[in-house]
């Protein structure tokens, strides 16, 4: 049967029409939902049910989770909205690491994106605990993820005696490294100190599997050392002090008392800023490595 | 067993004219597009990922070919009316059937074969292309043979799947024969639970029948040892042996019992 012209010509205007209804619609202003209502949806959340579901392609379904994990932390993070939300990363997680309970990774990481301070992370060091231990349970073990464990009550929680504790029960694991006994002692003895943190950050940046993390190793041992460096300026400020009996009022007045050569950087290059009225010194507000751990929490 | 042997070849040829082998190259797209794709959304997790969906690949093509070809293997002979010129030759029954059977796993054995060497392939390219730093990190290597553990399982599964098709397409139309095997397929994986039911039930008699079934009922998820092998946990030898005997010797029950239903049909 032939077609009428004008059959075609309808069809064509008729998709036009769809889609420059939708690119209308596309610039309109979505309706939206009020503050604080989650737009993340999970329709599993029963771990024993999605395991049961998933056959016998569980490692599949724990692929597909974690990508599903991977994409909502990263999504989030990036987001620029006020109320962003990581509520689904721990069932993520959850659901990731019951179908493949091997899944180091999903253990590895998703502790790193749930104790991250938010809105960096979902600033959940309690579910990051919860994981870790979850990962423990499957690989009692798994020296990794009691490293892991000690990590987050030391750097994101402060409790140096659980910490120390989690990195003791890490070293009696089987093909666990020599320094984690050391990292223990150090811990326990002294809390928290650049020394043991800086040992866990070169540890992390080496042996990491990923390059976010490594970069994010590598970004806390520059902090580190922009702490030492704005230590070692302070010092300077209080030699100029002492000699001068005053505050100096800008970096040119130590310059010219030959007490510095030039401006101080901070490993990112950035000058350091430093405050007339109280001889501190500090990272420039633009520097990337804002802020520093021990002005907020302690190391 | 010559009979049989032509039957055989005959149906891996139809099964070559039907385009079933087509699927290889979905699977050669899937896996080398999903290398490309996957790296940036899995947090360096590619190499695991390629190897779970390469291997949930090679089964569920697998188990595709063997439950759709399956149930028409003797069907489409009465369908056509074709069983009644073939009956009538030199050819026992039991020949066309086991014929029909083994013309279906060597398809299926060489579509496996076939998506094991692509899978390698794509493995071997991203060992390659990966910095030994980053290769220290991982369980096992890429190209690790234990994977051929899991491969050889999902044969066994197949093998299994493909006679309990046939043995339902001797008495069964091809819907029904798909959907029994499906939820054959699909209860074998939840054997756990029957044998747990005697815990939540009170009845002695009904935990007692739902152990029966545990036992009968074949074990499908026994010959899933994917997950273990993408990890490089250890699969031991007496496990994998007793598992292969598990399934040869059901494959074996299931194909007699399709030998006699079909040898009892009446086609006048």
């Amino acid at each position: 049967m032939k077609v009428h012209p004008l059959a075609w010509a309808a069809l064509v205007a008729l998709f036009a029409a769809i889609v420059g209804l939708q690119v209308l619609q596309t610039r309109e202003q979505p309706l939206g939902l009020p503050a604080g209502v989650s737009t993340n949806l999970l329709y599993v959340r029963a771990p024993e049910f999605a395991r049961r579901a998933a056959l016998s392609f569980h490692a599949l379904a724990a692929d597909l989770y974690w990508i599903r994990t991977v994409q909502h932390y990263g999504s989030t993070k990036l987001s620029t909205e006020a109320n962003k939300q990581y509520d689904v990363l721990y069932p993520l997680l959850d659901l990731t690491t019951s179908l493949d309970p091997y899944f180091d990774v999903a253990y590895k990481f998703g502790s790193v994106f749930l104790a991250e301070e938010y809105p960096s992370g979902a600033g959940r060091p309690d579910q990051a605990i919860a994981i870790l231990k979850k990962g423990l349970q499957a690989q009692p073990d798994k020296w990794e993820l009691a490293q892991e464990l000690g990590f987050v009550y030391y750097w994101w929680l402060g409790d140096y005696d659980d910490a120390a504790m989690w990195f003791n029960r890490a070293a009696d694991m089987t093909k666990a490294p020599d320094w984690l006994r050391p990292l223990a002692a150090v811990t326990l003895a002294q809390g928290g100190n650049r020394t043991s943190s800086r040992t866990l950050w070169t540890e992390i940046a080496r042996s990491a599997d990923a390059d976010w993390l490594r970069d994010q190793a590598t970004f806390r041992l520059k902090q580190l050392d922009a702490m030492d460096g704005i230590d070692f300026v302070e010092s300077i400020v209080e030699r100029y002090r002492a000699r001068t009996g005053t505050l100096p009022s800008s970096w040119a007045d130590m310059i010219r008392a030959g007490l510095l050569r030039a401006v101080p950087p901070d490993p990112t290059g950035t000058p350091f800023v430093l405050d007339a009225s109280t001889g501190r010194v500090m990272l420039d507000p633009n520097s990337s490595l804002n802020p520093l751990p021990n002005r907020e929490r302690p190391l | 067993m010559r009979v049989i042997g032509h039957v055989a070849v005959n149906v891996f040829k139809e099964s070559v004219r039907d385009k079933i082998l087509y699927n290889l190259v979905v699977f050669a797209v899937l896996l080398i597009s999903a290398s490309y794709l996957i790296g940036e959304l899995t947090a360096g997790q590619d190499v695991k990922i390629i190897k779970d969906l390469g291997l949930a690949s090679i089964s569920i093509f697998g188990l595709l070919i063997a439950i759709f070809i399956g149930i028409g293997l003797v069907w489409k002979e009465v369908e056509k009316r074709s069983i009644y010129t073939l009956l009538p030759k030199p050819m026992r029954r039991q020949e066309f059937l086991l014929g029909k059977y083994f013309g279906l796993v060597l398809t299926l054995v060489i579509n496996v074969a076939v998506m094991t060497l692509a899978l390698y392939a794509v493995l071997a390219y991203m060992q390659a292309a990966t910095p030994e730093n980053i290769r220290a990190s991982w369980p096992a290597p890429a190209t690790d043979p234990a994977m051929l553990k899991a491969i050889a399982l999902i044969v066994l599964e197949l093998l299994l799947v493909t006679a309990i098709a046939l043995f339902f397409s001797t008495f069964s139309s091809p819907f029904l024969s798909a959907m029994m095997t499906v939820a054959v397929w699909v209860i074998g994986h939840f054997n756990e639970d029957l044998r747990n039911y005697g815990a939540t039930i009170a009845s002695p008699v009904a935990a007692t029948i739902a152990k029966g079934i545990y036992y009968f009922v074949p074990n499908f998820a026994a010959f899933d040892v994917k997950l273990q092998v993408v990890h490089a946990q250890p699969i031991p030898l007496r496990y994998l042996a007793l598992t292969s005997f598990y399934g040869v010797t059901y494959v074996a029950f299931v194909l007699l019992a399709a030998v006699v239903i079909f040898s009892k049909r009446d086609f006048k």
